[in-house]
């Protein structure tokens, strides 16, 4: 069995072979894993490929293995989000992608490796160690969702769910040179999965390709009454899959290209663009004047939502819990040795925010602000059909370089948090490599023209090899 | 500026007990990052109304029946601190 495979490829494996045959394979490749993508292998993985045998292959992903971040709720499945104080917590309850997923058939190989609650571009912030970038393992995978990301560059699922509050899908995608979606708000549902900042964020698929991306699309998104920001956009991810861009107009948005950016990064991107143009797609430069204060304005309102959102964990219903003489003290002490020094720092500084005094200054500020920037999606995308710019501005860091100073570590945000800001769609496609690093385009779009953002991504792919380059180290 | 009287007391609101050397250590990566917030101040906002979510929809409802819910041993599940079917806290003060 090849270790790269398209979700059309697993399918037809299964039919030549099994579900079960299918799955172990798999399983056997994480078994010999060196990247620690996983914090937790189901048990019960072949079990349920067996079941999908046994009763046929029914449904779309009938017997398809995939892998799902440590923060998307699946009954039997611990939930660690990445934590120790999420520690013997089991979720009695799945989350609405999860319902949908085994409804269509796939196959839970297992919970990936995450920054604790979400909160990083790295996975380095993890209770359970970082995951090594497959390309090179001295490096990140980028992150948060960079267990999802580097366990389909490692080959050790053919796709994955993240989430993205801030580029916590594409961040990974790009580093790791596969493909990740970010789709608009309201798209799918977040019901079951563990809140970080929930203005922001939206379940993500990561894959190989960016037809697996349309397929696994089509399965998660839809409305949802346990979410009361779903949104039913009724789209079909699978008929935007089109190999045409003429006509297509391409908005460069220069302040995605600032300071800092890396020669080769801004090179490969350009070359995606022009790759466009000579495709049949035309680009102009846009402005958006207000982009440089997006990161702001968005940690501001992730760290203020994760203050009040993250309270929940305080050692009573669930989890670890540390003694204490009165309930303060049990709740302050198990918050102090349950989230890792991130975790507090986001806690601190957003509940500093919201806080007599400040709210105004920092909260509603941001909030101003964010107004802002949305209206420069809105004014961009009036006169284009999709952005493009650079996912990351440089290429995979060393594990270890960024982690000791927290703003360094945001500044790598700098491309990919507007987005979330803004709710519209983002996709990140491998363009290049630079010193054996794979390099992602991002592609943004208008608040549900998913097919725009697809239909540009895939044309882009079917005429370029990006995608089919495999890391040497675990090929 | 966060002084140590301030990391205190945020830590106080949040319930993170936070020791004598942490309080340093958090105030000055607080401050850095707070820092870099500040240069938000040079944008005029006056005039802008605040996004607090961009789907635009708004008090969202459901027909007032009663629906299926997770059994109590099932939610009491994840703890060994309960008793008569509650949870089972140190007295508040």
């Amino acid at each position: 069995m090849a270790k790269w495979m398209s979700v059309a490829q697993v399918k037809e494996k299964i039919e030549e072979n099994s579900a079960e045959e299918v799955t172990a394979q798999y399983l056997e490749v994480i078994g010999k894993s060196k990247i620690n993508g996983y914090i937790t292998v189901s048990e019960k993985a072949l079990e349920q490929a067996k079941k999908i045998d046994a009763e046929g292959h029914n449904g779309p992903l009938a017997g398809v293995p995939i892998a799902i971040k440590d923060n998307i709720s699946v009954v039997g499945l611990p939930n660690s989000c990445g934590s120790k104080i999420l520690e013997g917590y089991i979720p009695p309850f799945n989350a609405h992608v999860i319902e949908k997923l085994l409804a269509a058939g796939a196959v839970i190989l297992g919970k990936t490796n995450m920054d604790e609650f979400a909160m990083g571009s790295s996975t380095e912030t993890s209770y359970f160690g970082p995951t090594a970038n497959p390309w090179d393992r001295e490096r990140v995978p980028g992150g948060s969702s960079g267990g999802s990301a580097a366990v389909v560059a490692a080959g050790e699922a053919p796709f994955a769910l993240g989430s993205d509050t801030g580029g916590s899908v594409r961040c990974p995608a790009a580093f790791c040179g596969v493909v990740g979606l970010k789709p608009t708000y309201g798209s799918v549902s977040r019901y079951g999965v563990v809140a970080y900042a929930n203005s922001l964020e939206q379940v993500g698929p990561l894959a190989n390709n960016v037809t697996d991306i349309a397929v696994l699309m089509d399965v998660i998104a839809g409305y949802d009454h346990k979410d009361s920001t779903s949104i039913d956009s009724k789209i079909e991810y699978q008929k935007a899959l089109v190999e045409d861009v003429k006509g297509l107009k391409i908005g460069v948005p220069k302040e995605f290209f600032g300071e800092g950016i890396h020669p080769d990064v801004e090179k490969a991107v350009w070359n995606a663009i022009h790759k466009c143009e000579d495709l049949g797609a035309s680009w102009e430069e846009v402005s958006m004047p207000h982009i440089k204060y997006a990161l702001a304005s968005y940690y501001i309102i992730a760290m203020s939502e994760a203050s009040s959102n993250l309270a929940r964990f305080d050692g009573t219903r669930y989890g670890y819990r540390a003694s204490g003489e009165n309930w303060h003290a049990m709740v302050s002490k198990t918050r102090a040795e349950g989230f890792g020094t991130e975790v507090k720092r986001r806690i601190l500084l957003g509940t500093y925010a919201l806080s007599a005094g400040y709210h105004d200054k920092y909260y509603l500020k941001a909030l101003k602000v964010r107004t802002l920037v949305k209206q420069d999606f809105d004014r961009a995308l009036s006169k284009v059909d999709v952005l493009m710019a650079p996912t990351m501005p440089n290429p995979a860091f060393k594990i270890g370089e960024k982690i000791e100073d927290p703003l360094t570590l945001y500044l790598s945000d700098v491309n990919t948090c507007p987005i979330n800001l803004a709710g519209v769609p983002s996709l990140s496609v491998p363009c290049g490599f630079t010193d054996g690093l794979p390099i992602g385009l991002q592609i943004m779009g208008k608040p549900f023209d998913e097919p725009a953002v697809l239909r540009a991504a895939y044309t882009f792919e079917q005429n370029t090899d990006y995608h089919t380059k495999r890391p040497s180290e675990v090929a | 500026m966060i002084t140590k009287e301030d990391v205190e007391h945020i830590g106080w609101l949040a319930r993170i007990e936070i020791s004598e050397q942490e309080t340093v250590e958090y105030m000055e990566k607080l401050n850095s990052v707070l820092g870099y917030f500040g240069q938000l101040d040079e944008l005029p906002t006056e005039d802008v109304a605040p996004t607090y979510h961009v789907a635009e929809i708004y008090n969202v409802f459901r027909e007032d029946v009663v629906e299926e819910c997770l059994p109590q041993e099932v939610v009491l599940a994840n703890t060994e601190h309960k008793q008569d079917g509650a949870f089972r806290v140190p007295k508040i003060g």
